[in-house]
């Protein structure tokens, strides 16, 4: 028997009296009793997110202009296919030209920040309204969650997370080669290269602060005292955890700024401020 | 009349840590077992506790043991504690503490693993278990997720108005349900109150509304005695400002972490107020005092940490001498003795509840403190080794009970009493039951009378409002039996209380039975006055001053009085008679004890 | 400092109800609560509100203020202005039982639910021993005052009732990561978690953590892992593989 089991004996619910209505909600019909401005917040981010997919799509479908010594866009890199402008890294295989390379890439970096537990919060509110804003009813008549397919996928986060690590350890590679000059000679660096490099930066706080990897570096243990390092390894990475939100929209924002640099140098428009 | 009845063998009125140690233990021995509680279950004023659990388990220095304990819990009381109840309090807390973490409770660690102890006023040695500032918190979750585990019947947001008796003992209780008013009885052998304080009838306390003394109420009407309700504790440190959280607790640990009281002046007025009885284990310099907190061995403890009547008498002369702040309390200072990280750390719930109720960040500033009404010593006087009442068949544990604590409590004791004494009655209140299982019932009279009281205010009409009557008795208690007493103002007191009562008698509620809190305060208030009228009768009698209880006109303890209890007993016509009984006196096994440890 | 304020305050029960308007006294370093205990002694003495402690240790008297969850003890007045009508109405997530009591027996239904606390045997003294650093995480979850709040907010119950009987709430599922990452205990509860209490229909859109009066950050301390814990046992299929062949030492 429950603690609460008493007051569902008798032929009478406690609390309601015989004959009473049967357990209702207090009858309130407005959908949010919040005055604040709570839709602003998902509106935001629609916009802001919006613009990035049509950029992004924008930049992935063209195809050109993701190449500029000793730079290459972080939307094309690593660039696999032997149609791809300028050479940072092996050519794996001859896919059909008409394919941008940018797509066989980016299905890792979309699949890590769809699949991860801050963009989820912010997606399924801002797009999905589910909910919109906290106690603020949302529209629809049924909701299953992460309960099945597709969204029951979204627990494979953390192979999306291994993907993105290996990327990031190509991006920085990528950044590495920015130290070099037009003509190939090392020892060098312009502007390109710092944006290269924050983007570098940027994207291993975003990885490394996911949740996921909190989990695996130390998270699942349950005595953290037999394992020392770990635990020290988990508290580092908990504390960046703490600013995931923010390295999440940076991470962004530096990606789609270091492919706009490329994009603007490739196309002529402006030159590369070289610093050495 | 419309009516609800149960049948069980143990019936246990109140969920707080006693009432659901009772039940867990009265379930464990076999009883048919169930809890009645006037709030949900898990939010009994057992969540306020703070400090610690007070175990002499010896963690952190290995001098400390029960006998250690035992004596700082008499040197506490003024030695008027009932012997036997402080020896197995003493004796048996530890396994209970122990007992919790088999039921998934959490306590701060030492670096050994083990469980972490504080310091805390009048303990001899760190002997306090706990987490953080919410060790209240962690006790009642655990003790009702065992009680849930095991499948225990909680009734909650049920109260009792009545105890059932016949002449050989009690034969259950009567009440009703707060969200619907329907009336409710349980038929029971034995039945367990563990229903907490009074603090309900002070103007400024650090209790909830359900502190309103019903079970010692409950109790004498069923033929009960209370022992030394005169005793009640005055927290020294309570909140002051502003005025809507006056009253509210301050923990003791501040203090015990290392917290200093200054007046406005800036001075550290507690060495000023060291008593006699203290003098030899107290630090007598400021230098000394702040190299106990490391050095427990060759240093005497601050004399902040005196037992709580001392302090919050010392409190309460600084501000009555124009030392006090601009809200009249002391402050109560940590932040410029540890670091903010510290304070954090170990006073979680207090650097909270400053911050969000006075805006006050007590990392960088003082806090105000004055002293609040917070427990009363006094309480059923049980049978110390059962908890068994004066009534066949019913038991007492916890702060409703009395005895343990004498004139005065030290903090972390009372978490332990819950402990102890609750098992205890559970137990006997199980083995009880079991001789008298089927010999008892309810006469349809006797649930038809109690249900026609718990209807009458709603039958008079143009009668006064409960809010207001009860304001005056705060008001009462607070000016006239407050921390200082004197004889014509308790007799004043009284007086006033006669002038409540007849109040109270033509009271009118309005509204109806379904979730009315006004018509629950009209029950309530007859369970406050009688024990308001203890307390006034008790504390007019007791002429001395010891513990909780301060004379103006008899400032000194006498020793006659030292070697007596007062018990109150129920009159016929509804009021209170006071009588003098002797304190049991402990054996020479036990005197040696203050012989020997100095 | 004193003034009056515009209180609108929900009244009724089951059977029906609305919002009442009422003016009030309000005096400095007042909280909401304290309006609302004031109205029930001078204008609506049967106006049913819960409250316990009044100092934001119970979580008892939770209610919604603004549209917004929180505890009426501990939502100070001087966080409105003085010509802000302040609007209180009860938890919507749980049944009415009068003015701004709900019938919150879900939540001690669901928490009669989860397999009890299991310790393994204490050491040969007698004693447990567990590190600070291993009891901490659970200390975290323990906090927890059950005012139900995050059940409140929590819009996969707050919108839709019929999930009720398969989702436990963040309240139950800190409790299920509580006992979960706690150093003594020797039950598994990730595959109850995921299939009886419902983890996979939290979203993780985190109202739970942002109505908290205790700031416990259920949703990336003890949601999130425990999503992480049934991954491990579920969906990872090295670690399952792991498991099937016995390889894997449980930690």
């Amino acid at each position: 028997m429950t603690a609460t089991a008493p007051r569902r004996t008798g032929a009478v619910t406690p609390g309601r009296g015989s004959g009473g209505p049967a357990p209702r909600r207090a009858a309130i019909t407005a959908g949010t009793l919040r005055k604040d401005r709570w839709w602003l917040q998902p509106l935001i981010t629609v916009v802001i997110l919006a613009a990035f997919v049509a950029y992004s799509s924008f930049r992935a479908f063209q195809n050109a202009h993701y190449f500029a010594e000793p730079y290459i866009s972080p939307f094309y890199s690593p660039c696999l296919t032997t149609a791809c402008e300028g050479d940072t890294f092996p050519k794996l295989f001859t896919g059909p030209a008409w394919i941008s390379p940018a797509l066989y890439i980016l299905v890792i970096p979309l699949g890590l920040r769809l699949t991860c537990y801050y963009y989820r919060k912010t997606y399924y509110r801002s797009f999905w309204l589910s909910p919109p804003a906290c106690a603020v009813a949302e529209p629809h008549r049924r909701y299953t969650g992460e309960t099945r397919l597709p969204l029951l996928g979204q627990n494979i986060h953390r192979y999306a997370l291994y993907g993105a690590l290996v990327f990031n350890v190509i991006l920085t590679y990528d950044a590495v080669l920015a130290f070099r000059n037009e003509e190939g000679e090392w020892g060098h660096m312009g502007l390109g290269t710092l944006v290269l490099l924050t983007n570098a930066a940027l994207l291993w706080l975003y990885s490394l602060s996911c949740h996921s990897c909190r989990h695996i570096i130390g998270g699942r243990l349950n005595h953290f005292s037999r394992h020392p390092l770990r635990y020290k390894a988990w508290t580092r990475i908990s504390a960046l955890n703490g600013r995931h939100a923010m390295f999440a929209w940076l991470s962004l924002f530096s990606v789609a700024l270091a492919d706009v640099y490329v994009f603007l140098l490739a196309t002529g428009t402006i030159s590369d401020l070289r610093f050495f | 009349m419309e009516l609800e009845k149960h049948s069980y063998d143990v019936v246990v009125v109140g969920a707080g840590g006693a009432g659901l140690r009772a039940a867990i233990e009265a379930h464990e021995s076999g009883a048919r077992t169930a809890v009645v509680c006037k709030s949900l279950l898990g939010k009994a004023h057992t969540v306020m506790a703070e400090g610690g659990i007070a175990a002499a388990m010896a963690n952190l220095y290995p001098e400390d043991n029960w006998r250690v304990h035992f004596r700082d819990t008499m040197r506490g009381g003024k030695m008027l504690n009932h012997w036997r109840m402080a020896q197995l309090h003493a004796q048996e807390a530890p396994d209970r503490v122990r007992e919790l973490e088999d039921w998934g409770a959490l306590f701060d660690r030492t670096p050994d693993g083990l469980i972490s102890q504080r310091d805390f006023g009048g303990h001899r040695y760190a002997r306090l278990a706990h987490v953080g500032d919410r060790t209240g918190l962690e006790l009642i979750r655990t003790l009702q997720q065992r009680t849930v585990a095991l499948g225990i019947d909680v009734y909650m947001e049920c109260t009792v108005t009545r105890l059932l008796t016949n002449d050989d003992g009690i034969t259950g209780a009567f009440g009703y349900w707060r969200e619907s008013g329907r009336f409710i009885a349980w038929q029971a052998p034995s039945v367990v109150l563990a229903t907490g304080g009074i603090g309900k009838s002070y103007k400024v306390t650090s209790n909830s509304w359900e502190y309103t003394g019903d079970g010692h109420s409950l109790a004498l009407q069923a033929g009960a005695t209370l022992v030394n309700m005169e005793f009640v504790q005055f927290h020294p440190t309570g909140m002051v400002w502003p005025p809507s959280v006056r009253g509210i607790l301050v923990t003791e640990s501040v203090r015990g972490d290392g917290g200093i009281l200054k007046n406005s002046a800036g001075n550290r007025f507690m060495f000023d107020y060291i008593p006699d009885f203290f003098r030899k284990e107290t630090a007598e310099t400021e230098a000394e005092a702040d190299r106990w907190y490391d050095d427990k061995k060759n240093n005497r403890r601050p004399p902040e940490l005196l037992p709580r009547d001392e302090v919050a008498r010392a409190i309460n002369s600084e501000v009555k001498a124009g030392r006090g702040t601009p809200h009249g309390g002391v402050f109560l200072d940590i932040a410029s003795r540890r670091s903010a990280d510290y304070i954090r750390k170990r006073l979680p719930s207090m650097y909270h509840q400053f911050k969000e109720l006075a805006e006050v960040d007590i990392t960088a500033e003082a806090m105000e403190v004055g002293p609040t009404c917070h427990y009363v010593m006094g309480g059923v006087e049980v049978e110390p080794d059962t908890e068994a009442a004066r009534v066949p068949g019913l038991f007492a544990a916890g702060e409703v009970a009395g005895g343990m604590h004498g004139s005065n409590r030290l903090g972390g004791n009372s978490l332990s009493d819950l402990l102890v004494f609750g098992r205890r009655a559970g137990a006997a209140a199980a083995e009880h039951a079991q001789g008298r299982a089927g010999r008892v019932d309810l006469p349809d009279e006797a649930l038809a009378d109690a249900g026609r009281a718990a209807l009458a205010p709603f039958d008079r009409e143009g009668g006064e409002n409960p809010y207001t009557v009860q304001h005056d008795l705060q008001q009462t208690m607070h000016d006239l039996v407050g921390i200082i007493r004197t004889a014509p103002e308790m007799e004043q007191a009284l007086e006033r209380i006669e002038e409540l009562k007849a109040r109270v008698a033509n009271l009118s509620v309005e509204g109806h039975r379904q979730y009315n809190p006004g018509w629950h305060l009209a029950l309530d208030l007859p369970h406050m006055l009688i024990v308001s009228e203890c307390i006034a009768r008790a504390a007019l009698e007791r002429e001395e001053s010891r513990g909780g209880h301060t004379r103006d006109d008899f400032p000194g303890p006498v020793e006659e009085w030292g070697r007596t209890n007062l018990i109150c007993t129920p009159t016929p016509d509804g009021g209170v008679a006071v009588r003098r009984q002797p304190l049991p006196q402990m054996p020479p096994e036990l005197a040696e004890i203050f012989e020997e440890v100095s | 400092m004193s003034y009056d304020a515009a209180f609108r305050v929900w009244r009724g029960d089951a059977s029906g109800g609305d919002l009442q308007d009422f003016r009030v006294e309000v005096n400095e370093g007042e909280v909401v609560l304290d309006v609302i205990h004031r109205l029930q002694a001078t204008q609506a003495g049967d106006l049913a509100v819960r409250w316990n402690c009044k100092a934001g240790k119970c979580g008892s008297c939770s209610a919604e203020i603004n549209g917004r969850p929180r505890l009426m003890c501990m939502t100070r007045m001087s966080t409105f202005g003085e010509d802000e009508t302040v609007t209180v109405t009860p938890m919507r997530t749980f049944p009415v039982i009068r003015d701004l009591v709900t019938d919150v027996s879900f939540n001690y239904e669901k928490a009669a639910q989860i397999p009890a606390f299991t310790p393994r045997p204490r050491d040969e003294d007698g004693n447990h021993r567990m590190q600070q650093i291993d009891v901490e995480r659970s200390q975290e979850f323990r906090k927890c005052i059950e005012c139900f709040l995050c059940q409140d907010t929590c819009h996969v119950i707050r919108d839709h009732e019929e999930n009720k009987a398969v989702f436990a709430g963040p309240r139950f599922l800190i409790r299920l990561a509580e006992l979960d990452m706690h150093p003594l205990d020797v039950v598994d509860r990730k595959h109850a978690a995921q299939d009886e209490f419902g983890l996979g229909y939290c979203n993780i859109t985190k109202c739970c953590s942002e109505v908290c009066p205790e700031n416990i950050h259920l949703t990336d301390n003890g949601i999130i892992p425990l999503k992480e814990r049934v991954v491990d046992r579920k969906f990872d299929p090295l670690t399952w593989l792991g498991d099937k062949i016995g390889r894997r030492p449980k930690d």
